[in-house]
């Protein structure tokens, strides 16, 4: 039943694949960048005091975040902190099935579960370099000490907001941008990597 | 550029703000009783101090919540920032005219 819709749905950033391969760089100033269309997102608003939120964390298998930047894994989902009442769940599962799960979860309580799959795109960015990428336009202290694998923030890179999350130690960045403005932050991005290629400037 | 510490996301650059105007401005109690001078006091007129002054602000790309600042217009310097169901902080040095 979904099939056709599936068919026919083209990614924000289908048309700059190809730029996108050709502006990987390797080595030790090595970056990436990489698009991950049609990653299943659902927005969730809830009292975290509330009966039903007890039923949500039950649904999803984890706690929701509490914490500005607090993520929260379990099986397909990943929870994300969009504010006091406000989460953002990203899932490998179908978009209907886990936004029903929720809707179920929720029941007639006050709250609400929208599938927003379609609201932004997941960009990848990853390799040693990819840190100082981000750096020349995002004004959030990305270091170690303060910033690490499984955080998660809204913020804004160059002119543009995103949700950014960081997978791993690589360092991998996953980069959540408006659909809409994707096209802009990619080419924001690729212009920003394109200097990791030469040497290093003393 | 100003530094302004979101009470749900901690400190954050001003270029993540939206700026809202005076706070504690409260809605007329019966706005069909008000004169066209009353009503255009409450949506136009609003105060201009030079030292603190209390101000609304929205983390329009962080957690898109709205909260008031203590910010002195003098120096520009945030002295509170607080969530819209709590009181105005009182300053330890009460300046301003207010």
């Amino acid at each position: 039943m979904a099939e056709p819709i599936t068919a026919l749905r083209t990614s924000p950033l289908a048309h700059l694949e190809e730029r996108m391969r050709s502006a990987t760089v390797t080595g030790a100033r090595g970056v990436t960048l990489t698009e991950w269309p049609f990653v299943t997102m659902v927005n969730l608003r809830v009292d975290p005091a509330s009966e039903a939120a007890d039923r949500v964390e039950k649904a999803l298998g984890a706690p929701l975040p509490r914490q500005c930047g607090d993520t929260a894994a379990s099986g397909p989902h990943t929870v994300v902190w969009l504010g006091p009442d406000e989460w953002l769940v990203l899932s490998q599962a179908e978009e209907t099935a886990v936004a029903a799960e929720l809707r179920e979860a929720l029941g007639g309580d006050p709250g609400s579960v929208v599938d927003v799959s379609a609201n932004r795109t997941t960009l990848e960015l990853s390799g040693p370099a990819a840190r100082q990428v981000l750096e020349k336009g995002c004004p959030l202290d990305l270091h170690p000490r303060v910033f690490g694998p499984g955080r998660a923030v809204s913020t804004t890179v160059g002119p543009i907001a995103v949700l950014l999350w960081q997978v791993d130690e690589t360092p991998t960045y996953r980069l959540f941008p408006r659909s809409s403005f994707a096209d802009h932050l990619a080419r924001w991005l690729i212009d920003a990597m394109s200097e990791y290629r030469g040497p290093e400037v003393p | 550029m100003l530094l302004i510490t979101c009470p749900w996301c901690g400190p954050r650059d001003e270029t993540e703000y939206h700026y809202g105007g005076q706070a504690h401005v409260p809605h007329p109690e019966t706005p069909a009783d008000l004169t066209d001078e009353q009503w255009a006091e409450y949506v136009f007129y609003r105060d201009n101090p030079k030292g603190p002054f209390a101000e609304r602000w929205m983390h329009s790309t962080g957690c898109r919540r709205w909260f008031n600042v203590l910010r002195d217009t003098v120096n520009y310097e945030v002295l509170a920032a607080y969530r819209l169901d709590e009181p105005r902080p009182e300053l330890p040095q009460a300046g301003g005219n207010r």
